[in-house]
């Protein structure tokens, strides 16, 4: 059992809880909007909260942003989560340990379903990269194929198929109504029908992906948002190859 | 003016270049027509409905017409033949060739006769368009406009209904233009849905029916606000012409409609994008309808920095084949983005460069600016921040149009909140900037003027190369937005097909002519 730690939000002074929060009501601005507002933010487990901005927004709704003490904590030791390692691997390192292997790292990756957004999956394999990692096509390690937008999960499994990949990577960037979920949920029920499932590493990716997510989805990891590529490209040669 | 220097002898040179992009492709185009045109045709002479399972008439018949390889004939030749053979309407006509018994294709009446029999359903057509356009400007004419740059933003949330809320809510906060995002996957798809729609996933479907729904919402909202409230949709995907032609018929002001981006970002075939702008482009050039084009996206796949110019450069290529259709200057937005890493130092000046040389360049045109998106994460704090930067830019250089940044971009579609915050933020920054522009003069030879003179010189350069590879091969090898994509790859290339030698496409004949 670990030490028990005790969270609590801080703002200007240890243990204060001050928190912010902001809502619309369909209400005009008024003394009893005001009212209405705060205790909104009571009903939120606010202590003493102070109405700091009520406007109208709209024909009937009116924009709130309230300040308060939250009096909720949160214990460390009760928190069991699946976590990544912390601290990603150098381009050398990377380069260094996949050599070991023997053969390039085969990657595929796509977004999958409707999604239309690649900048995620663009970020994580392309040449170019983001904020100034350089993505794993630009490895010599790895042989990275960027299958682009709106993939079907068969022609995904396809794909990595033929290419003999080690690891798929979806990028899921529309969330609306938890279509992201349904999808990447779908392509892994589709690998485990075709027998399929243990033969790549499966990683998800997105603005709202979380490892724990992933992990729950059937992936075997999940990234989320300002991941770079070194951190992917780390995990992938640590389970290729092992840490060293 | 904190103009940037634009030698105008480049940019006559790039305006050259551009055209002689556009007209080797023209060639093309004049020369082939698609199952989208086709169906757009249909349309036009007034094919209606769709059957139990949600097919559209105009897909039924053209779709028949295609397996039998009629198409490059022209719809409005079996259309014309039905009724010179007693059809009694166009409706009568296409549903005994789409669900009737086998088409005979041996002729039996010729094109000219067909071209006859269709003349009041052609003038029909052209004059359904026409009314449209008179009455949205009339209905515009009596309210206030915006200042520019006009405030643009997007509502999506998948129902129409909702939409129509959120777009009133819009104009109430200050907006002047609102669109409707169309749910990701309906480029794809080629028909277009019926009727209003409900679910939607990261926007709501295009339909005709959608379409009037918030028209109606944002005439009201004009209403009630004393100040016009424009209305724009996507005329873009494997139906591009058609929703050009509902978009023309139920009075929206704006269109999303680019040359290239389909291909691009959507890996729709070239062929197949090439055709359909150009007769999309053709009917909006009649409806005084404006187009927003997609450059900015070039930024979120390429570095902003190193291939600004292909920005440019593709403006020019999208006025050139803009020109080709008939559109004025006026009605041309060409789209630019803030997409730079905003922790690079100076990106403000680069930034504020390339926007005004756009300005410059195009002085005419109802330009659209773009917010940063790239680098947007979920720190809406932050993200408020740096959507006050690209506002000041937008208003110091006077784009036209301008789609407003959301704090909460890379998070969810926007809130009610959101939205109201992000106008209000514009609604001060456009305020107390509003003549900056008129009172600064760059640094001779600064970061800003050379940044100018770097990127229209690139965007030169390319357009050369373009011009010497045609611009079929300078896809292939990712000139634009660093995506490659071949001549007969992509979605939709089984939809073009060549024009018989007696094609037949009256409404086209009518909007050639001008």
């Amino acid at each position: 059992m670990a030490e028990s730690k005790l969270l609590r939000a801080y703002g200007d002074r240890e243990g204060d809880g001050m928190i912010q929060m902001s809502f619309t009501l369909e209400i005009l601005p008024s003394d009893r909007a005001r009212e209405a507002g705060k205790r909104f933010a009571e009903a939120h487990g606010l202590k003493d909260p102070l109405i700091a901005t009520m406007e109208q927004c709209a024909k009937e709704h009116t924009y709130f942003v309230a300040y308060g003490r939250s009096p909720h904590t949160v214990n460390l030791a009760d928190i069991h989560v699946e976590e990544l390692a912390a601290q990603p691997l150098t381009r050398e390192e990377i380069e260094a340990t996949a050599k070991k292997l023997g053969r390039k790292i085969v990657v595929v990756g796509a977004c999958t379903g409707s999604d239309a957004h690649t900048v995620g999956i663009d970020a994580i394999l392309n040449y170019k990269g983001f904020a100034g990692e350089k993505g794993l096509e630009s490895f010599k390690s790895f042989d990275a194929h960027n299958l682009g937008a709106q993939v079907e999960n068969h022609e995904l499994i396809a794909r990595a198929r033929a290419l003999g990949a080690d690891a798929i990577l979806v990028s899921q960037v529309i969330t609306q109504r938890n279509c992201h979920k349904e999808n990447s949920a779908a392509l892994i029920e589709l690998m485990v029908k075709e027998g399929l499932r243990d033969q790549f590493i499966v990683l998800l990716g997105g603005p709202r992906i979380d490892h724990q997510l992933a992990v729950d989805l059937g992936f075997d990891a999940g990234f989320g948002p300002g991941t770079k590529p070194l951190t992917v490209a780390s995990y992938l040669v640590e389970r290729l190859v092992g840490r060293t | 003016m904190a103009n940037v220097p634009m030698d105008p002898a480049i940019v006559a040179a790039c305006r050259g270049f551009a055209a002689d992009i556009a007209d080797d492709v023209q060639h093309f185009i004049d020369r082939h027509t698609t199952v989208g045109v086709e169906r757009t045709v249909a349309r036009a002479y007034g094919v209606v409905g769709a059957d139990a399972e949600g097919t559209p008439l105009a897909n039924k018949l053209v779709d028949r017409l295609h397996e039998k390889q009629l198409t490059g004939r022209g719809v409005a030749y079996f259309l014309g033949r039905g009724l010179a053979l007693g059809a009694a309407s166009v409706q009568e006509a296409a549903e005994a060739l789409a669900y009737g018994g086998e088409i005979d294709d041996a002729g039996g009446v010729t094109p000219a006769a067909a071209r006859a029999a269709l003349e009041p359903g052609t003038a029909e057509a052209i004059a359904r368009i026409d009314r449209a356009r008179v009455d949205r400007e009339a209905f515009k004419a009596q309210h206030t406009v915006g200042q520019t740059p006009l405030k643009y933003v997007i509502v999506a949330t998948g129902n129409i209904y909702d939409d129509a809320l959120q777009a009133k809510a819009a104009r109430f906060a200050g907006a002047d233009i609102i669109a409707v995002i169309r749910a990701t996957a309906q480029s794809l798809l080629d028909y277009v849905p019926e009727g209003p729609t409900t679910e939607g996933y990261g926007g709501t479907f295009a339909t005709q029916a959608n379409f009037k729904i918030i028209r109606d919402a944002c005439d009201e909202a004009s209403r009630e606000t004393g100040q016009y409230c424009a209305q724009t949709n996507y005329s873009s995907g494997l139906c591009m012409s058609e929703i050009a032609w509902m978009a023309a018929v139920e009075r929206l002001d704006m269109l999303l409609n680019d040359a290239m981006y389909g291909i691009l970002f959507r890996d729709i075939n070239m062929q197949r994008t090439f055709v359909d702008q150009y007769f999309s482009r053709r009917i909006i050039a009649r409806s005084g309808i404006t187009i927003n084009t997609g450059e900015d996206n070039y930024l979120t796949t390429a570095d902003a920095v190193e291939k600004a110019h292909t920005v440019l450069a593709s403006q020019f290529v999208n006025e050139a084949f803009a020109l080709r259709a008939g559109l004025k200057q006026e009605q041309m937005g060409l789209g630019h983005a803030f997409e730079i890493n905003p922790w690079l130092e100076d990106s403000f000046l680069l930034e504020i460069a390339q926007a005004q040389l756009v300005r410059q360049i195009f002085d005419r045109h109802p330009i659209k600016w773009m917010p940063p998106t790239k680098f947007k994460t979920g720190d809406v704090f932050h993200s408020h921040v740096h959507d006050a930067m690209f506002n000041l830019v937008g208003v110091a250089t006077n784009q036209s149009i301008e789609l407003l940044g959301m704090f909460s971009e890379a998070i969810h579609t926007p809130l009610l909140m959101d939205r109201y915050l992000s106008l209000k933020s514009a609604r001060y920054i456009f305020g107390t900037a509003r003549h900056l522009g008129d009172e600064i003069q760059w640094k001779p030879d600064g970061i800003v003027e050379t940044r100018a003179r770097e990127v229209l010189q690139s965007a030169h350069q390319q357009l050369e190369e373009v011009k010497r590879d045609t611009i079929w091969d300078a896809i292939g090898r990712g000139a634009f937005g660093d995506v490659k994509r071949t001549r007969t790859g992509g979605k939709g290339y089984k939809g073009v097909v060549p024009r018989h030698p007696d094609y037949v496409n009256p409404i086209l004949d009518v909007l050639e002519k001008g």
